[in-house]
């Protein structure tokens, strides 16, 4: 079973196959996905016709590539906006709670910790419909009581935001807070005595040893706001970003251009792996 | 000017705690709290006239009489539980050969493997398999070309598709959780087992899965959840006989526009799915926060 424990050449040789076969499933469907954008057909599927560049850099349709297509490059641009202000707003929030949770003793703390856990047990399209329903509740209220209509808290990307927001702050809570977590507090208390003021010690000396933790942090949020799709089918409306058109383009069958996209997407999720990868490396000492 | 350090110190503190309270509170209140409260009260409702709005439990007790509903509710929750049970099963295997068999830089870079495919969108990957099932997709395919079948043939579009797409999906979630308790077994239990006269079967029955069952709730526990809470997979290659409860919910929110309807069907999943949460914690005596951080 272990290594230091004898055991047959079969039993051995059978168990690497099944962890082999657990491998190729893991990978066949992504490097099909990305043979697929190289195929000179107009359907993703068989038969091989030959190598091409089109799903990238053809300039018209039926032949209509990634890097040409305004519809995708559009709901790219709006993933990246709702992915960026989500980010930052849920670094933010997350370092407050992590302090709120590391340093501060006060009644119903445990209580208010379970409740920040929440949004991890909410399935995501219900936590999309019930921003969507109370929204909409708000913006009747002031439509009745001021004869003012809100446009912001109708479905759109500022909902989209918030839904976002709302989950993903937690899991950056959780990963800020474990690195605060370590931090050995009297280096802050150290900076005091040299005179330095709180918010100064926590500046100059807290938030740096936090630095690789939030960008860890910064990292996961960015993709899970770029690739999320259950809260955000909820509460989308007109502009879509590139995971809901994706979605659209998919049901309705599509050129291997959502290939190339995909491929685009491995890319980008590869460099921010690495990225984080470098932030989180275990501390020397 | 300094008279009383300690008090200007100790107002400072508390200013500084109230506002580290008050994001939090926001946060929790006007976007997870009150939303939940709202949906509540909606689902409690009912349309007499135009803007008008009276109590009623009719929401429910549509739930309950239209076996539609009812059944889409069920087949989730049991196509839920076995898809957690499967990929408990075909990830244990590999989550110990990562943790104990393996050491160094194998190690690190099959478990690293394993996490590869989750950095990409769960989109992309449910359309990988679209690529794969379809009726012009590579088994068929594959299947013609070895003389298997002599017709393209469907596979997408039926209940194991579904969970094959669930299963790959959920795998993520179940291993990273199964390495990291597996990992914190030392060896010389396990070596210890034998020299006692264990068996594998046994060694493993009394002293490996006690061991790991932290991981392996807190892993069951997340993929529940997500298999449950799930569209996409469902959706793309389940088709349209594909039943899965959150497609009630958005058809009823979405195409209907029956917002009553739709947040009684929210109701119900939350609920079932707590339920299971809070079972499953109860049977195997964990905390919730411990499994969740």
């Amino acid at each position: 079973m272990i290594p230091s424990i004898a055991s047959s050449r079969f039993f051995r040789m059978s168990y690497l196959g099944y962890v082999t076969l657990f491998f190729i499933f893991l990978i066949t469907p992504l490097v099909v996905v990305a043979a697929f954008s190289f195929n000179d057909s107009l359907f993703p599927s068989l038969p091989w016709n030959g190598f091409t560049w089109d799903w990238y850099f053809g300039e018209g349709e039926p032949r209509l590539g990634l890097f040409h297509d305004e519809a995708l490059l559009d709901s790219i641009g709006v993933s990246v906006q709702v992915a960026a202000v989500t980010t930052l707003a849920s670094l933010a929030l997350a370092t407050c709670n992590a302090f709120l949770f590391e340093r501060e003793q006060f009644p119903g703390k445990n209580f208010l910790y379970v409740l920040m856990l929440m949004p991890l047990v909410v399935p995501g399209v219900i936590l999309g419909v019930s921003i969507l329903v109370f929204s909409s509740t708000v913006a009747n209220w002031f439509e009745v009581q001021f004869n003012y209509e809100i446009e912001a808290l109708r479905p759109g990307l500022l909902l989209v935001t918030l839904g976002q927001f709302a989950f993903i702050t937690t899991i950056a809570t959780l990963v800020i807070s474990a690195r605060l977590r370590k931090f050995d507090i009297t280096q802050e208390e150290a900076a005091m005595n040299l005179g330095a003021s709180r918010l100064t010690a926590i500046a100059t000396v807290t938030v740096p040893f936090l630095k690789p933790a939030l960008l860890g942090a910064g990292v996961v949020a960015f993709l899970m706001s770029f690739e999320n799709f259950n809260t955000t089918l909820m509460l989308v409306g007109s502009d879509a970003p590139l995971t809901i058109a994706m979605f659209d383009r998919l049901r309705e069958g599509s050129t291997p251009v959502l290939n190339a996209v995909s491929v685009l997407l491995m890319v980008g999720s590869a460099c921010l792996a690495l990225v984080s990868m470098f932030a989180q490396r275990p501390d020397k000492h | 000017m300094s008279g009383e350090p300690g008090n200007v110190n100790r107002t400072q503190y508390r200013l500084g705690f109230w506002l580290l309270l008050a994001p939090i509170v926001l946060w929790l209140s006007l976007l997870i709290i009150l939303p939940h409260i709202d949906m509540v009260l909606v689902s409690l409702r009912e349309r007499i006239a135009s803007r008008q709005y009276g109590f009623s439990l009719s929401n429910y007790t549509a739930f309950f009489t239209e076996p539609l509903y009812w059944n889409t509710f069920v087949r989730t929750a049991v196509m839920s539980v076995i898809a957690t049970l499967l990929t408990l099963i075909i990830a244990f295997p590999v989550s110990f050969y990562i943790a104990k068999v393996l050491t160094g830089r194998p190690k690190i870079a099959l478990f690293i493997l394993c996490l590869i495919p989750f950095w990409v969108s769960e989109l992309v990957r449910t359309y990988g398999w679209m690529i794969l099932l379809r009726e012009t997709g590579l088994i068929s395919g594959a299947l013609q070309w070895f003389g298997l079948a002599d017709q393209p043939v469907e596979m997408l579009y039926n209940d194991v598709a579904i969970m094959v797409g669930l299963i790959y999906t959920s795998m993520l979630f179940m291993v990273v959780p199964l390495v990291t308790t597996l990992d914190s077994l030392d060896n010389s239990l396990i070596e210890a087992g034998y020299d006692l006269g264990g068996s594998s079967l046994h060694v493993m029955k009394s002293i490996v899965i006690p061991h790991a069952m932290p991981g392996i709730m807190s892993g069951c526990i997340v993929v529940f959840m997500l298999t449950l809470g799930n569209y996409l997979t469902p959706t793309l290659l389940g088709g349209k006989d594909s039943l899965w409860f959150t497609e009630q919910i958005y058809t009823q929110f979405i195409t209907r526009f029956n917002w009553e309807q739709g947040a009684a069907f929210g109701i119900l999943l939350l609920v079932l799915s707590s339920l299971i949460v809070w079972l499953g914690l109860k049977i195997t005596k964990q905390s919730f926060t411990r499994v969740m951080s």
